[in-house]
């Protein structure tokens, strides 16, 4: 099994797994990013979601030799200091409860305002279908809007 | 009138660890362990609060945070009371150690909606208790009276000189002075952080990914192990061959432990491939027959036959024999798995000289035990570290996962982090109690109920959870609440429950037993409204005369609903109120039916007096969480068995509420001195049967069974 490079948060990884390892698993296990989470291993919860060349992807059923030679961006790397507008509203709006489906969310809002910086209410519900058990889908949505002005 | 007879978890518990209890153990660290990690010697003057020299200010937070804002209540009860500068702030959460006692649990753990109620007095009086201390101190420091110096701000001011020195100026001073017994506590009226939308400290880990939850827990030579697990649930393994699993790449070993056999990898991926090709012959055990449907007809036979009695006011049947006219229904309520966001996990570490253990835990004494027993070591020698929790909902009040860690990790002769795939979490869990009730109602001739009869039959979670001993002549006070407390001003009461094994283990969930006697009280007096051709708001207020909390959350949720305006076309509403862990919510929810039958939640309504409130932004956020949790239950939830096994095993099929499902809340706080009540629970029990309510006035048609699904 010859060794799988990408990149991940700008910076060159080559790792030497199995290559149906999961991408979620390569960045958790092997290079320690524990920000990205598992919650279901079938892509059904979105706890998982990172930005693969821009597009938010479920990464517990993408084997990581999908991403050879791919640009990853995980929560670590969305931005410095919390300053992504995303981070900023989630932070006004007090979003998180337990915290654990919010990194996925967040990726999730990112790469949404990222395609329309002006999500109407009908655009979230389609584009958020992450999990959250603590139901924090009303503070979500009122922090995306809060994003899209700039936070 | 016999008054009900109401023994709380909390009071039981303290009965146990009265008692010493097996389950309940509190230990003290030797000398100095406790804040062995602090390097300079700060201002301890108790065990929640250090104060360094540089001015910070370290709160050491004693209940498990799993989203319901414990690392934010809590300081702000402290620093209240110490007029800290709330930005200097810092939290840690606490080891195991007799001095976090839970005062209502008797040991250190998180539930019951309890952490707030719990240390209001004793943490605003370790803040107070430092303050007048570092004011103290700066007194002598400058050779004034005290009573002319105050503290603002991490700092205490001399007015009249102009002198000011910082917490941190004199921390070293005031660890000198004589700790007060009885230290002076602000009037509400002063505060600037109790009562205030204070923003959670926990959100900026919360929005980068630097939270550290059980499963995110690294330690040097950790290895990760996946366990296989009887289908069957309380089966056993018969015999099984580890040579498949252990020629899976990165596969260290494959051990038995208490519940099945552990595949030990180097991470988590090789670990559950190891997993997937072990060979195990399971023997199915005592369910290997059991069915939801056998599950079903013993609760419905059980809550037929004469049960232990609850609760008896007057003479029910002789006024259900002369009532003028009479309503009878029975409820039915399946399983529940918690789903909590982050599945079980726990890292633990059994060496010869002491153990570790790092877990998302709602229980630390019981973890410290357990651990001590396993690693046969002295609890002393045990630390536990809690992490923040991915959800806890009651599931991480339980010991399973935190046992596997430990007997696997002791096998191994590692570290080792036990992770449950989503579908071990779902299909191993202490699930919500099933159960069956028979509703009987005798009315007036104007409606009015003169007799209320309620049998049913259920599992008891304190009687797993602790055994046998906690029935009194047939009653588990917890699995009675709520029924027995039923509100409304009826002469005749009758109340029996029949304890029944299902064989499925059942534990915790939130609000507990409350969400299915809520779901049963809150649509038969709906079912008696209707009878009486009442409206069902002014029919629950004209029985709530003996329950000013009830009526004033329920009047409360009524008019900012708009209850007596009517809907725009297509919407229908209910409502139910209910009391739970000392809080009471009202909650009303306005829905419209989609055209295959499913009901749609538009909006939900709910009013909430939890007396003295800490932070509205936190109430406000529980009781959202905690609509969507019991909606998403009443909508969808039920765990099936078949063959011992349960049938669900992921989020395709056990569905969870999201974005696009999400009706609008509207959340309003009761302004209240009154007992304070907590808020992580006490909003899930009224959704579910204001939701079936309103599907009851939108068609007519009653839910008794849930989940709701589809009407057809």
């Amino acid at each position: 099994m010859p060794p799988i490079s990408f990149t991940v948060n700008g910076k060159r990884e080559t790792v030497d797994v199995a290559p149906d390892t999961p991408l979620l698993w390569v960045l958790r296990d092997t290079l320690g990013l524990t920000g990205t989470k598992f919650g279901c291993g079938i892509a059904q919860c979105g706890a998982c979601t990172v930005h693969l060349e821009g597009t938010a992807t479920r990464t517990c059923v993408l084997p990581v030799s999908a991403v050879a030679g791919k640009r990853v961006t995980t929560i670590e790397g969305l931005s410095k200091n919390r300053a992504h507008a995303v981070q900023r509203a989630w932070i006004a709006e007090d979003v998180p409860q337990c915290g654990y489906c919010q990194s996925g969310q967040i990726m999730a809002a990112a790469a949404l305002l990222a395609k329309k910086p002006h999500p109407t209410d009908a655009d979230i519900d389609a584009a958020m279908t992450n999990i959250c058990r603590c139901g924090t889908y009303q503070r979500i949505r009122a922090a995306i809007h809060r994003a899209a002005q700039g936070a | 009138m016999s008054a009900p007879s109401q023994v709380s978890r909390r009071e039981f518990l303290e009965t146990t660890a009265a008692a010493g209890a097996g389950l309940v153990i509190g230990f003290h660290l030797p000398a100095g362990g406790r804040f062995a990690a602090a390097p300079a010697a700060p201002f301890a003057p108790n065990a929640w609060l250090r104060i360094s020299p540089d001015n910070s200010v370290l709160i050491v937070v004693d209940r498990s945070e799993m989203g319901q804002g414990v690392t934010t209540a809590l300081p702000m009860l402290v620093a209240e009371e110490l007029d800290a500068d709330w930005t200097t702030v810092k939290i840690e959460s606490a080891p195991a150690d007799k001095a976090y006692i839970n005062p209502m649990f008797g040991m250190q753990g998180t539930g019951g909606s309890t952490s707030v109620r719990a240390a209001y007095t004793p943490l605003r009086k370790a803040g107070a208790a430092a303050r007048e201390m570092l004011v103290a101190a700066a007194a002598q420091t400058w050779g004034v009276d005290k009573v002319e110096c105050h503290a603002e701000r991490g700092a205490v001011v001399h007015e009249r000189s102009k002198r000011r020195a910082t917490y941190g100026q004199l921390a070293a001073k005031a660890a000198s002075l004589p700790v007060p017994e009885n230290p002076t506590l602000k009037e509400p009226k002063a505060w600037k952080i109790l009562g205030h939308r204070v923003k959670r400290l926990d959100t900026p880990a919360k929005v980068d990914g630097s939270a550290e939850f059980g499963i995110d827990v690294k330690a040097p030579g950790m290895l990760v192990a996946v366990v296989a697990r009887s289908p069957a649930i309380g089966g056993k393994v018969a015999s099984f061959d580890a040579t498949k699993a252990k020629a899976v790449p990165g596969v260290k070993d494959a051990v038995q432990i208490s519940s099945g056999v552990a595949v030990i990898a180097d991470g988590y991926w090789n670990a559950k491939k190891g997993r997937d090709a072990l060979d195990v012959k399971w023997d199915d055990g005592p369910n290997a027959q059991l069915s939801s449907a056998s599950i079903s007809q013993l609760l419905r036979d059980q809550a037929a036959k004469p049960g232990a009695q609850a609760r008896h006011d007057g003479d029910p049947d002789g006024a259900l024999a002369g009532a003028a006219s009479k309503v009878e229904a029975a409820y039915e309520l399946p399983l529940l798995a918690h789903a909590t966001m982050e599945p079980m996990n726990c890292t633990a570490h059994v060496r010869a000289d002491g153990v570790d253990v790092w877990a998302p835990t709602q229980f630390q004494t019981g973890v410290q035990g357990l651990a001590a027993k396993i690693g046969g070591v002295p609890p002393e020698k045990v630390q536990v570290h809690t992490t923040y929790l991915g959800g806890g909902f009651g599931r991480r009040f339980e010991l399973d996962f935190i046992q596997e860690a430990l007997e696997t990790s002791k096998a191994a002769g590692a570290p080792v982090k036990v992770v449950w795939s989503r579908e071990d979490d779902m299909q191993h869990d202490q699930y919500r109690p099933a159960s069956v009730h028979q509703m009987r109602a005798g009315l007036d001739a104007a409606g009015k109920p003169v007799a209320w009869t309620h049998a049913f039959a259920a599992p008891s979670i304190m009687a797993r959870v602790f055994g046998p001993g906690v029935i009194k002549n047939g009653i588990d006070e917890e699995t009675v609440e709520g029924a027995v407390g039923m509100p409304y001003t009826v002469p005749n009461v009758h109340v029996q429950y029949a304890l029944t094994d299902l064989g499925i283990p059942v534990g915790f969930w939130r609000s507990v037993n409350n969400t299915f006697n809520a779901f049963v009280v809150e649509s038969f007096i709906d079912e008696l409204a209707h009878a009486a051709k009442k409206d069902p708001y002014e029919y629950r207020r004209d029985l709530l005369g003996k329950a000013p909390r009830h009526l004033g959350v329920l009047n409360l949720a009524a008019s900012k609903a708009g209850w007596s305006t009517p809907l725009a076309a297509g919407r229908w509403r209910g409502i139910a109120v209910w009391k739970s862990f000392d809080s009471y919510v009202a909650e009303v929810a306005e829905i419209s039916m989609n055209a295959d039958g499913t009901p749609r939640v538009h909006r939900v309504v709910c009013a909430v007096d939890c007396g003295p409130v800490v932070n509205p932004s936190i109430v406000e956020a529980q009781m959202e969480s905690a609509i969507v949790y019991g909606l998403t239950a009443a909508l969808w939830g039920e765990i099936t068995i078949d063959k011992g096994r349960a049938q669900q095993s992921n989020f395709n099929n056990y569905l969870m509420l999201r974005m696009g499902d999400m009706p609008r809340v509207e959340v309003h706080i009761v302004p209240s001195t009154d007992a304070q009540g907590g808020v992580g629970e006490p909003g899930t029990p009224p959704i579910g049967p204001a939701v079936c309510n309103a599907i009851f006035a939108a068609t007519g048609k009653r839910v008794r069974k849930l989940p709701i699904g589809k009407l057809t």
